[in-house]
């Protein structure tokens, strides 16, 4: 499985006064089990790049390779990609219909073609994942809270057991445990079977503890993409974008600029204190 | 996809008609409307034709976006015109198959039909591009202002129109990302019969209604947290004021809807296009 994108362009509303080329040349590859990051100011064109992924929207130049097939060729089979690239979109808990729980999360699977017994063990394994507590599985999802219901929105794409899974900012506006909770089932998945993750996020924390690879976007282009280290490395460039690195790395390099003698690179609290701690031993 | 649908959408830019007071663009625009109703003749359509394309040309709104406003309404065009080719009796048989038969009366009505239904669309469209939902707003209360008097709430019904409006482009939007979300989990919007189809809009339909109830809550709240409390002893930030070119605006139009009317009345010789 790998995603490749070519020179991609896209733009809205061409030919209007509301034309805005959202993105600019976008050349990438994203490989079978890497878990990427993108992280970019608001309106940099995230939404737009992963929305690409699945063949939401169709570029309005360049090409993707969804494992060296062109997915804009006719008769490329998109519902087959749509299962295998899932996608949760930004605020997902806008997508809950059914009259209880669990068969919203039943939706994926059953378009999938599944028997409803596998739908609904799916289903259960998927809540499960996300920590969706058992005694609500019956409730209107329209009744939980904020956190449930993107939650359930979330296990609603799990369900589908694609291979790739592109969340948008699934974090956004949930308890620091919550969050914790869900990312980690996350990297847990992307460990236990090799699924592909890329998580769009604004925080720089949650990036750097969980990505093996950061992709910053600035205005409808790529800025910067490589490791996280590295991306970390030019903060100040990513200040002018109106983006920062982990807020420890600031604190290395306060560090250091103060004569103690660590190395500036860590971007979780652990490698820094370990640093620190290796800095006090020599 | 959905994001065609234009009807109701402001359009930005900088030009006379975006300018003009938004009385005179809804009462010129209800004249232009009534212009299209009092006319059968070439020479009066052709008035309407270039009056129409004069104020688009102004306006400085991409032709090719106003055009796109009619998308919604081709369904609506097309059974009106069939029936009326096909139903008209009266008038000198063109052709005749079957049980269907054209008659040269009825053809002369649906390209009338026709064109009276895009010129409505298209003049009614151009005062929406050009005019914000708030000046609108204020348009149309002013405008009514007099039915005050018989116990309308002129203030009430036109801030219900506003925002009536307002939340045709953003109700689109939401359509658009819930189908996109939808999509995403496998549902099939384009195969299957009728019934299948109806049944595969649900998952559209019912977070759209779930959602249109929350924006609603959502914006009562809002206005009551700013001491909403109807028009009553409420008084603007900016009156509305006549300008010379608004005086401009009235005179050309009511010389437009003359011309018209007088073409309707003396010129009765019939120019057949056929
Ligand atoms: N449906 C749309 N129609 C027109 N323009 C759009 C649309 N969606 C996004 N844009 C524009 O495209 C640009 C990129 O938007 P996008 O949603 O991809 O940003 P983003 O990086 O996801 O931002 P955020 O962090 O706020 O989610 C923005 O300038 C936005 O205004
Ligand atoms: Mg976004």
């Amino acid at each position: 499985m790998s995603i490749k994108l070519e020179h991609l362009n896209y733009i809205y509303s061409p030919g209007t006064a509301f034309e805005k080329q959202a993105l600019k040349d976008i050349s990438l590859e994203i490989s079978q089990g890497e878990f990427v990051g993108i992280i970019g100011h608001t309106g940099s064109g995230k939404s737009t790049l992963i929305q690409h992924f699945n063949g939401l929207i169709k570029a309005t130049a360049g090409a993707l390779y969804y494992n060296g097939e062109n997915i804009y060729e006719e008769g490329y089979n998109m519902r087959e990609l749509r299962s295998q690239v899932g996608l949760v979109f930004q605020y997902p808990e806008h997508q809950l219909f059914e009259a209880d729980v669990l068969s919203d999360v039943c939706f994926g699977p059953k378009n999938q073609g599944l028997s409803q017994e596998e739908c609904e063990r799916r289903a259960k394994e998927a809540l499960d994942l996300v920590g969706f507590p058992e005694k609500y599985y019956q409730q209107s999802p329209f009744e939980l809270s904020g956190g449930q219901k993107r939650r359930a929105a979330i296990a609603g794409v799990l369900a589908m057991r694609p291979g790739v899974l592109v969340l948008d900012e699934p974090t956004a506006g949930l308890d620091p445990k919550g969050r914790d909770e869900i990312l980690n089932q996350v990297e847990h998945l992307h460990k236990s079977t090799n699924m592909t993750v890329i998580l769009v996020s604004h925080s720089m924390e949650d990036i750097a503890r969980h990505v093996d690879r950061i992709i910053v976007m600035n205005r409808g282009e790529k800025m910067f993409d490589g490791r996280p280290k590295e991306v970390f490395a030019h903060y100040r460039e990513l200040e002018e974008v109106g983006l920062a690195a982990p807020q420890v790395t600031y604190i290395m390099h306060a560090l250091k600029a103060r004569g103690l003698d660590v190395r500036t690179d860590a971007t979780t609290v652990e490698e820094a204190a370990k640093e620190i701690i290796r800095s006090f031993h020599d | 996809m959905i994001r065609d649908i234009t009807i109701g959408q402001y359009y930005p830019a900088k030009s006379v008609i975006h300018r003009l007071d938004p009385r005179v663009k809804i009462i010129c625009t209800l004249l232009f409307l009534i212009s299209l109703f009092i006319q059968r003749s070439v020479l009066g359509y052709g008035a309407a034709t270039v009056f129409l394309g004069l104020v688009i040309y102004m306006s400085r709104v991409p032709l090719g976006f106003i055009l796109k406003g009619l998308k919604p309404i081709i369904m609506l065009l097309l059974i009106t015109v069939l029936f009326t080719l096909f139903l008209t009796r009266e008038g000198q048989e063109l052709v005749h198959f079957w049980i269907f038969r054209i008659t040269d009366k009825g053809l002369e009505i649906t390209v009338y039909t026709a064109i009276r239904l895009i010129y409505l669309i298209m003049g009614s469209s151009i005062m929406t591009f050009t005019t914000t939902p708030n000046s609108l707003t204020d348009g149309i209360e002013s405008v009514l202002h007099p039915l005050n008097k018989i116990k309308v709430p002129v203030h009430e019904v036109a801030m219900m129109m506003s925002i009536a409006l307002r939340f045709i482009p953003i109700l689109l939007e939401e359509t658009d990302k819930i189908m996109k979300a939808q999509i995403a989990r496998g549902a099939d919007l384009e195969s299957g019969n009728i019934i299948q189809r109806a049944k595969a809009m649900i998952p559209i339909l019912v977070p759209l209604f779930v959602s249109a109830f929350r924006r609603a809550n959502d914006l009562a709240m809002a206005m009551e947290s700013r001491c909403y409390h109807g028009g009553e002893g409420r008084t603007k930030m900016k009156p509305l004021v006549y300008k010379t070119r608004d005086y401009l605006a009235y005179m050309i139009n009511v010389v437009y809807v003359l011309l018209v009317f007088f073409i309707g009345r003396f010129v009765s010789f019939h120019i057949w296009i056929f």
